[in-house]
């Protein structure tokens, strides 16, 4: 087994939204335990409103949680401050979905990747635009000093999650958490940016956490499938089993639901009613009984545990197995 | 024979910016039977959505419909004015957006704002409010949600009334564009089967989509639109599984499927800027395919098989001739 790179233990966070003079709890995440290794890419599913996100953020200890535990190469880092967690933030990563929201678009991106690198002192300006100048060939911004200067505006999404991209790359992560990275692309570049994204995953041996709404670019990049409803990790194992043999009602459903070009069929099928719920009114029991049309009783009383089905893959269900 | 739904002839829309002239549609022609399911796929900016306005004589300044004919059951749509065309949206043809924020009034109860659609349309006020509890069931909604506002409704509700206002005059037409883009796969899949309801009730359907899986899963006829254009048309099953355009080919490979596990393939390049579209063949700068005369002049349409048609030089004797 490979080196555990992150791990969660119990980890929950919970926002406090005051409206109207009322105060609502809202549970994000709600004691979720994960772990991911060297060379893994995990992939996190679920509709939006699941919490993938933000596990994300707490994990990269950019929230800190409300409650649980985050290790880093075995170091905890659920309390650091941010002065203690400064030399890791370059081995932990975050990809994030919109690139345009991520970048200052006063300056260009040059500019922008080499700003942490001279604050740091990491590097001085020369090696700074050398280093990117390679990185940017890297992920196929060529040839490079055509792109250095460029402003944020003057790239398209696809080029601009490239440089994106390469801001993640450039101190050689060990952990990567990239949330939605082509969800605001077209169809016809999301590939090219997965590809890209998986060829640095590979050839650094990083633990790259994927999250996504859409199981099929998971299947494609993940080991392993962690699937998310209302704050919960419901269902996690190797990602084949997933797709052959996913054991949840709404690991199913999902599976179900989604249009493909191949006409795959999920061995089972599972008709979900209504939406997901507003996560500061989380159901009793287990949190998808009211959608559910296999809950009996049992479902709304006691909220079922991640149980070990068979090896490596996990599900939270009374009836797992009885349908 | 089915009589016909909707005749799309000789189409062409311009939007007049300061940087020139963009050709958004141009000459586009198609034929739909009533109560038929046309899925129109293409990327951001390939113009279907000013296509789905158009049909609606929806163009919003600065652009304009500069030739050619919408005719909804014998009823030139384009050549309606003022109170007429008022009338032709909701009876003969109507719309459902993305965003069903855009269409609801964030002030008024929902039900009053289908009560109101339907006396614009000359429906007495009392014959309307009897008709909303079933209006509502039709599109699986309590009736007492009538009563509550656009902000208290999540997306998927909110897409539910605007169905219910969209084919509450039963038109012939019903034009949905990316209505389920917001939505996460579970709910889109509840959507998709209201509007298959509404076509059993004989409106045709035209889904505008970028996901060619939705599409292809959905609809019957599947038209594939590039810069403009429309390259390929034909039954949903020819056009999937033995495409004859270079571009729905690489549309196709480039979205990932669930049985194999075969890497998508990006298409190269971008799509081109309409206020220059390249000479000839408006996709020859990306295809694989290219040959001499695809620069030159603009490909004809050609029939490859039953109600199968598509605008490239490969399918001509002129194209293999040449090569």
């Amino acid at each position: 087994m490979n080196e555990v790179i992150l791990k969660a233990i119990n980890v929950s966070k919970y926002f406090e939204l005051r409206a109207y003079g009322k105060k609502r709890i809202v549970r994000a995440v709600d004691r979720v335990s994960l772990e991911v290794g060297e060379n893994e890419t995990l992939g996190l599913v679920g509709e939006s409103g699941s919490g993938k996100s933000t596990l994300g953020r707490v994990i990269l200890r950019i929230y800190k949680p409300t409650e649980g535990r985050v290790f880093f190469k075995g170091k905890e880092i659920t309390a650091l401050s941010e002065t203690k967690l400064r030399p890791l933030r370059k081995e932990m990563q975050l990809i994030p979905q919109d690139p345009y929201a991520s970048f200052n678009p006063l300056i260009s991106v040059g500019e922008a990747l080499s700003e942490p690198l001279l604050v740091h002192r990491i590097m001085d300006k020369n090696e700074a635009k050398e280093a990117i100048l390679k990185i940017f060939e890297r992920v196929g911004l060529v040839p490079p000093q055509e792109y250095f200067n460029r402003m944020p505006y003057q790239f398209s999404g696809g080029q601009l999650q490239r440089v994106a991209i390469a801001r993640a790359m450039l101190l050689n992560p060990r952990f990567v958490v990239a949330d939605e990275p082509t969800s605001s692309l077209d169809v016809s570049i999301r590939a090219s940016i997965l590809k890209l994204l998986k060829s640095f995953q590979k050839r650094y041996r990083q633990a790259v956490i994927f999250i996504t709404h859409d199981l099929a670019l998971a299947r494609l990049v993940s080991d392993r499938i962690a699937v998310m409803y209302l704050g919960k990790i419901i269902e996690v194992g190797p990602t084949n089993e997933i797709f052959k043999h996913p054991l949840h009602p709404y690991t199913t459903a999902l599976l179900t639901a989604i249009p493909t070009i191949d006409n795959y069929k999920a061995g089972k099928e599972v008709y979900l009613k209504g939406e997901i719920p507003d996560p500061s009114k989380i159901p009793s029991g287990c949190r998808l009984h009211p959608r559910c049309p296999l809950a009996e009783e049992i479902c709304s009383k006691r909220e079922p545990e991640l149980v070990e089905v068979t090896p490596r893959h996990f599900v939270a269900c009374h009836r797992a197995g009885e349908w | 024979m089915n009589s016909k739904a909707l005749i799309v002839k000789n189409l062409r829309v311009r939007y007049y910016t300061s940087k020139g002239e963009v050709k958004a549609v141009d000459n586009v022609n198609f034929v739909i039977d009533e109560g038929s399911y046309l899925g129109i796929v293409g990327e951001s900016g390939s113009g279907k959505s000013t296509l789905g306005y158009a049909l609606l004589n929806l163009i919003p300044s600065p652009g304009k419909v500069v030739s050619g004919e919408v005719i909804v059951k014998g009823v030139n749509v384009l050549q309606l004015r003022g109170e007429e065309l008022r009338r032709a949206r909701g009876e003969l043809v109507s719309i459902v957006f993305q965003d069903p924020f855009t269409t609801l009034d964030p002030v008024r109860r929902v039900g009053d704002q289908i009560v109101e659609v339907m006396k614009e349309h000359g429906i007495s006020e009392n014959e309307a409010r009897d008709r909303i509890p079933e209006l509502l069931e039709s599109v699986g909604m309590p009736a007492r949600l009538a009563r509550s506002y656009p902000h208290q409704l999540s997306g998927g509700q909110r897409q539910r009334i605007a169905i219910a206002m969209a084919i509450a005059l039963k038109p012939a037409v019903l034009v949905a564009d990316e209505p389920t883009t917001a939505l996460d796969v579970i709910v889109q899949r509840q959507i998709m089967d209201l509007l298959e309801n509404a076509r059993k009730l004989g409106t045709a359907i035209i889904l505008i989509t970028h996901d060619i899986a939705l599409a292809a899963q959905r609809a019957e006829l599947l038209a594939v639109m590039y810069a403009g254009k429309i390259v390929e048309i034909g039954p949903k099953d020819e056009v999937v599984n033995s495409p004859a355009h270079p571009y729905t080919k690489g549309l196709i490979k480039s979205v990932p499927g669930l049985t194999t596990i075969e890497w998508p393939e990006p298409i190269p390049g971008f799509p081109p800027d309409l206020t220059n579209p390249p000479k000839g063949c408006r996709f020859h700068p990306r295809c694989p395919y290219e040959i001499k005369i695809c620069e030159e002049k603009e490909p004809p349409l050609v029939k490859v098989g039953n109600n199968h048609f598509a605008e490239c030089w490969l399918l001509t004797h002129e194209g293999n001739a040449n090569e």
